[in-house]
């Protein structure tokens, strides 16, 4: 009994140094995001003038509110806009990476190769880059290029798949979103990196036994496929989603506003609104989206 | 054997042979198709990386030239010169660097000392405060930035230092101290794998550490570490590439060095400038491809960086099991 009580402490002893691991984590909440986090509440609510030593609040109530919802000229419409492309974005990121993880996990020749170039935009596809490339000259150039050869027959061009479409008498809405898509593909195919890797993650951690069993058993590659690949990949579609959402909810021109605001005209209060706004409108995508997605999530175990 | 194929009739022999013909033609029909797939989305993505190459060969005119798709008519090295000089290359690239290994090497020690400490230690509150970890990834940054640029404007520690406090912008002490303490970019997500890692690791190692007497920090170094090295592999890259690629803490934080993303959004200005100063106009063709050269310029080095460790990289990924 003695000796069990001993043992006792001496693990919840042991267990308290995780404290101190954690420690840091726990210092940079509280001071570099928990205290910043209730400032940028204040701030919305408030007029913020610089003054010498420091800066001072004028209490505006929810006026930088009304303001931006109500009078600011390109808040509304940016708004719209960058939720309707990401929401777009998002199922195509999915889809896309998911496909291309099954295509990588496969034994072919050059999968090294294949592998390399498909994890690139990981490098390529971030901050100053991304922002330059969406207002470069060079792409209109060969994008024109591309377009005269569509219709000199080279190329199937997007306006005559649209055609092609509408000739099948497929809904409107569905082939704007197909057409969206083709336009989107690109840019699509080179923000799924980190997927991609998470993914191909996934696939590696899936036991081979459970395939072994299904093939004694006679399954085909159709059941394997929805019997074992996707369940057991469903926790990381999870986890996918929500990096999806959040990765492509951290860099939009929407966000380039806020920013802009905060440093130009209208001042902190103003860009801590919007930003507040904002947040609110992710975190309640995201409960949404992860509520609905973690019910069909299957965890093995 | 021998016996069995005596035994067995002949024409189930046949269709056996049948099937399989059937299984190999559907197999290369479909090695054919995905090797079709694969270099398509290989072309999309490499297209931007192949434009910036061969239009930083390029002189103005092959811009306009139609017979010119790719392969410039004259290999023209202007376009380097000028930005090179415009850029002034290598001291964006010093600060850049310098930068960049601060924030990695302290993220790497930072965020796995806390993922050790949340995959290894059942203290109380450990799950509430992983719960922190992943609302800390969930914000953007962006939400909390003008707080955290007041709070490193004037520095006072909440109240401690004297009226109005340090100004710390300018200097890298914000990123010290984000990194420190696993706030800096995306260091959620450095924490989760590291832990994800960590409770994959086999407990008997660390065990028999302990039982031999070692601390947890020594047991850490000495064990943890090494075991772990694809984590620290792949949360190096992450966070050096991030770190690089990154503009929007570089500007909040050192708003007046000269480094690489301050570099770049000015480089056609400059090289401008400097075409000025020998009276020649800048076109918008010029501009395009200074900007191209440009950022064929800044991803240079992590081209580099890549190709020497994607080999790692690649079978790291497969190990760290990033998943839930």
């Amino acid at each position: 009994m003695n000796f069990f009580k001993k043992h006792l402490s001496l693990k919840s002893k042991r267990n308290m140094i995780g404290y101190f691991f954690v420690l840091p984590f726990v210092i940079g909440f509280l001071l570099f995001f928990l205290v910043p986090f209730i400032q940028a509440i204040v701030f919305s609510l408030n007029e913020i003038e610089m003054t010498g030593e420091g800066y001072q609040l004028i209490y505006q109530g929810f006026g930088n509110y009304e303001y931006v919802i109500y009078t600011h000229p390109r808040f509304n419409q940016l708004f719209v806009e960058t939720v309707i492309e990401t929401l777009i974005d998002i199922p195509l990121i999915i889809i896309f990476s998911f496909f291309a993880a099954i295509l990588l996990n496969q034994k072919f020749r050059g999968r090294f190769l294949a592998r390399t170039i498909f994890f690139l935009p990981v490098i390529m596809g971030a901050g100053i880059i991304l922002s330059m490339e969406a207002e470069d000259y060079m792409a209109e150039i060969m994008a024109t290029q591309i377009g005269e050869e569509a219709q000199t027959g080279l190329i199937l061009g997007v306006d005559q798949l649209s055609d092609l479409l509408i000739e099948f008498n497929l809904p409107v809405v569905l082939i704007d979103y197909l057409m969206d898509s083709v336009d989107q593909i690109a840019e699509v195919i080179r923000s799924s990196g980190v997927q991609i890797i998470v993914f191909l993650a996934g696939l590696q951690s899936i036991s081979p036994s459970l395939y072994e069993v299904a093939i004694a058993e006679g399954a085909t590659p159709w059941e394997k496929f929805w019997k074992i690949t996707f369940p057991m990949l469903t926790p990381i579609l999870l986890t996918n989603v929500v990096y999806t959402i959040i990765d492509s909810f951290v860099a939009n021109d929407l966000v380039d506003l806020i920013r802009d605001s905060a440093v130009g005209a209208g001042g902190y209060g103003i860009s801590s609104a919007m930003s507040m706004i904002y947040l609110l409108f992710i975190a309640v995508l995201l409960i949404i989206i992860v509520g609905l997605i973690s019910r069909g999530v299957y965890y093995h175990e | 054997m021998n016996k069995l194929n005596k035994l067995k009739p002949v024409f189930l022999l046949k269709s056996a042979e049948k099937i399989i013909d059937k299984e190999n033609t559907k197999d290369i029909l479909w090695s054919i198709l995905r090797g079709l797939i694969i270099i398509g989305i290989s072309y999309i993505i490499l297209y931007p990386l192949l434009t910036k190459i061969s239009s930083s060969l390029m002189a103005e005119r092959d811009l306009f030239d139609h017979t010119v798709r790719w392969i410039p008519r004259s290999l023209n090295l202007e376009n380097y010169r000028l930005v090179f000089r415009a850029m002034d290359y290598p001291r964006a690239i010093y600060n850049t660097l310098r930068t960049a290994v601060l924030v990695t090497v302290i993220q790497l020690i930072s965020c796995s000392l806390i993922g050790y400490g949340f995959a290894r230690f059942d203290f109380r509150g450990n799950k509430f405060l992983f719960a922190l970890v992943i609302f800390t990834l969930v914000v953007p940054p962006q939400m909390i930035m003008i707080p955290l640029y007041l709070n490193f404007r004037f520095f006072d520690l909440f109240g401690i230092l004297p009226e109005g406090g340090l100004n710390l912008l300018g200097t890298y002490w914000p990123f010290i101290f984000l990194s420190l303490t696993g706030m800096g970019m995306r260091n959620g997500l450095f924490i989760y794998i590291f832990r994800q890692f960590f409770k994959g690791m086999p407990v008997e190692l660390e065990e028999a550490a302990y039982v031999d007497g070692a601390g947890p920090i020594t047991t850490f170094i000495k064990i943890m570490v090494p075991g772990a090295l694809p984590a620290f592999l792949v949360v190096f890259l992450f966070s050096f590439v991030w770190q690089w690629n990154d503009n929007f803490y570089i500007h909040m934080f050192l708003p007046y060095q000269h480094n690489l993303p301050t570099a770049l959004s000015t480089v056609a200005n400059d090289v401008s400038t400097l075409l000025g100063e020998r009276n020649i106009q800048m076109t918008g063709g010029r501009i395009a491809l200074t900007n191209n050269t440009g950022m064929l310029f800044y991803i240079a080095p992590l081209l580099l960086l890549y190709s020497f460790t994607q080999r790692y990289f690649i079978e790291s990924v497969q190990r760290t099991g990033i998943v839930g």
